[in-house]
């Protein structure tokens, strides 16, 4: 054979803080690589919703009465639908990655616990990042007229990350105690579907009795509310703050349910 | 005596109430390979599972390198590298993707990552694959670059969980000569197998591992000679079989078949037979290894009637 050194190295001590931190950034480079490898996933987390803009504003949205122009009430609805796509897509990784053996094999390396979650959190952000940025540019070219100053942006900007923090760690969760990727792909329905039941595509006053008390309790509500507030340069209320409770409280919750799920020892 | 580089007591693990190890002893000093033998659901990954730091064990201790599984686990697994018996590499990624993140996971200074790399996919016969992502990888191949991954970390230990199960005979060769390049270079080798004739070919120790009790261990020669010794076995014209005892050295058959002779006997058929590790797993558990598809003529030569 060749000259490949295989002589065994002397067991390396216990892996510092640095370490740490390089390994977890490597596997953010392979979670955001991976992204790019699926690339019809990574379209229809981008065109879908843009489509759903496209329909929403030239199709329903002259039957919708919002006392404004449709299209800058629908944009916050856009935004948090594109960011609940690119989190739901984490479950499906993760589910993938614990069923092929991949976890197995970087859990019994000296790598953090948690790491492999952390990448795809990680290449979750980045994803969104880029189809919100995306969809905000094509809601703009459709007429979308925002009146935020830049200290606006960055608040909505900020809720947005900890709207997306809190579903991906949902969907990690989720990915964690699915049977396997298509089971993780059918539980997300719920995170995409949420957004619908909310004032984020339509005033919840003008909802049946039951549903305008669910709408009023989502805590999309809120959110899409504080994100429209923010980007039309309206009084934001308590919006900001309460939306921010809310997924905040999510974000806890999911990471440690996903923090105990995935150390569980089977 | 050098301390053992794995070395189990007394291990105990059950599920669901069921007892899946019910107190393992193994001990494996460097250099060595040691075959974990057992027929399905004999409690093998379980106890590899145990090692590479996945699974908890309910009781007794394991050490790997020195350090204990539970309370050393962080060393346990800069130790030892683990080769699952499903290839556990990113299917998204391509071969060099796989390896290079292997290499950045193991410390590898950030220089030669890139060299390294090369010369693990060149070692598997990896390298005009390297650019195309593993969804495209035949088995054999997947397999190659999870050894690929596995031995790039130069561990100690290396735990390879039926590696060669559903590998076509060429691979299978391949592996083996990994392992003994392994072993050559100073590495330890755990490997767990259904294959009587992998043990045998590899393993300087066989533990026959059944119902997640070790119920023998030693050399394959001496797991066969605890079985019996070897003998000449003829098929005569009548439909009778006679076994004669012999030594297996030419001077002693010919002695055998003289006396074949002086008898008189009507041979239609006749082999030396030495005992198997069939033979000695069949003697051992009292059950065959359920691998009626292999061949059990690994130590056998058989000739025409006379
Ligand atoms: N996570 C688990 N939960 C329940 N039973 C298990 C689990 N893992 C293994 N077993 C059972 O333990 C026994 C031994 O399994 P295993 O160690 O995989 O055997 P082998 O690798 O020798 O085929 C089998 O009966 C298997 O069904
Ligand atoms: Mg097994």
């Amino acid at each position: 054979m060749s000259t490949v050194d295989l002589t065994p190295r002397p067991v390396p001590p216990p892996p510092g803080p640095l370490d740490a931190a390089r390994d977890t950034l490597a596997l953010v480079g392979r979670s955001v690589r991976r992204s790019t490898r699926q690339l019809d996933t990574l379209l229809l987390a981008v065109l879908l919703p843009v489509v759903l803009l496209l329909m929403f504003v030239y199709v329903f949205g002259g039957a919708i009465s919002t006392g404004m122009e449709y299209v800058d009430f629908v944009v916050p609805a856009i935004v948090l639908l594109t960011a609940g796509y690119g989190a739901a897509t984490t479950a499906v990784d993760v589910a993938s990655d614990m069923t092929n053996g991949i976890v197995d094999r970087f859990r019994s390396m000296p790598v953090p616990a948690g790491a492999v979650l952390t990448g795809h959190v990680v290449a979750s952000l980045a994803r969104n990042a880029v189809s919100t940025a995306l969809v905000v540019a094509v809601a703009l070219l459709v007429g979308f007229d925002p009146a935020a100053s830049a200290g606006d942006w960055l608040a909505a900007a900020g809720v947005l990350v900890v709207y997306v923090l809190a579903l991906t760690w949902v969907a990690v969760a989720i990915g964690l105690v699915a049977s396997g990727p298509e089971a993780a792909s059918g539980f997300t329905f719920v995170i995409l579907f949420l957004p619908y039941v909310s004032s984020a595509f339509v005033p919840v006053g003008t909802m049946p009795g039951v549903l305008e008390t669910v709408a009023r309790l989502n805590p999309v509500t809120p959110t899409s509310d504080a994100l429209r507030a923010l980007l039309l340069g309206m009084p934001v209320g308590s919006t900001v703050l309460v939306a921010l409770a809310w997924w905040a409280g999510v974000l806890v919750v999911a990471r440690v349910a996903s923090a105990v799920l995935f150390r569980r020892q089977r | 005596m050098e301390e053992p580089v794995i070395e189990t007591r007394g291990l105990r693990k059950a599920y669901g109430g069921r007892p899946v190890l019910d107190g393992v002893d193994l001990t494996v000093r460097r250099g060595q390979v040691l075959a974990l033998l057992g027929p399905n659901g004999a409690g093998k990954t379980t106890t590899v599972r145990i090692l590479s730091t996945l699974v908890a064990p309910d009781g007794g201790t394991a050490r790997v390198a020195g350090f204990d599984v539970r309370t050393e686990a962080a060393r346990v697994r800069a130790a030892l590298s683990l080769t699952g018996q499903y290839a556990a590499v990113d299917e998204l990624l391509t071969g060099e993707e796989n390896v290079r993140l292997a290499a950045r996971l193991a410390h590898v200074p950030r220089r030669q990552v890139r060299e390294r790399a090369a010369e693990m996919l060149a070692l598997f016969d990896l390298t005009d694959a390297a650019r195309r992502t593993v969804r495209t990888y035949s088995g054999g191949m997947r397999r190659r670059l999870d050894l690929a991954v596995s031995l790039l970390s130069r561990p100690q230990v290396l735990v390879l969980d039926e590696p060669t199960t559903g590998l076509d005979p060429r691979s299978r060769a391949a592996l083996w000569d990994v392992v003994r390049s392994v072993v050559a270079a100073g590495g330890t080798v755990l490997l767990t197998t259904q294959y009587l004739e992998e043990a045998d070919a590899l393993a300087d120790r066989v533990a026959v591992i059944d119902r997640g009790v070790v119920v023998a261990d030693g050399t394959a020669a001496e797991l066969k000679a605890a079985v019996g010794s070897a003998h000449v076995e003829l098929a005569l014209a009548d439909g009778r079989t006679e076994r004669l005892a012999t030594d297996g050295t030419v001077g002693d058959v010919r002695r055998v078949l003289g006396e074949v002779e002086r008898r008189g006997l009507d041979v239609v058929h006749w082999q030396v037979r030495t005992p198997t590790l069939d033979d000695a797993f069949l003697a051992l558990t009292g059950h065959d290894a359920g691998t009626a598809d292999r061949t059990p003529a690994l130590a056998t030569t058989a000739q025409e009637p006379r």
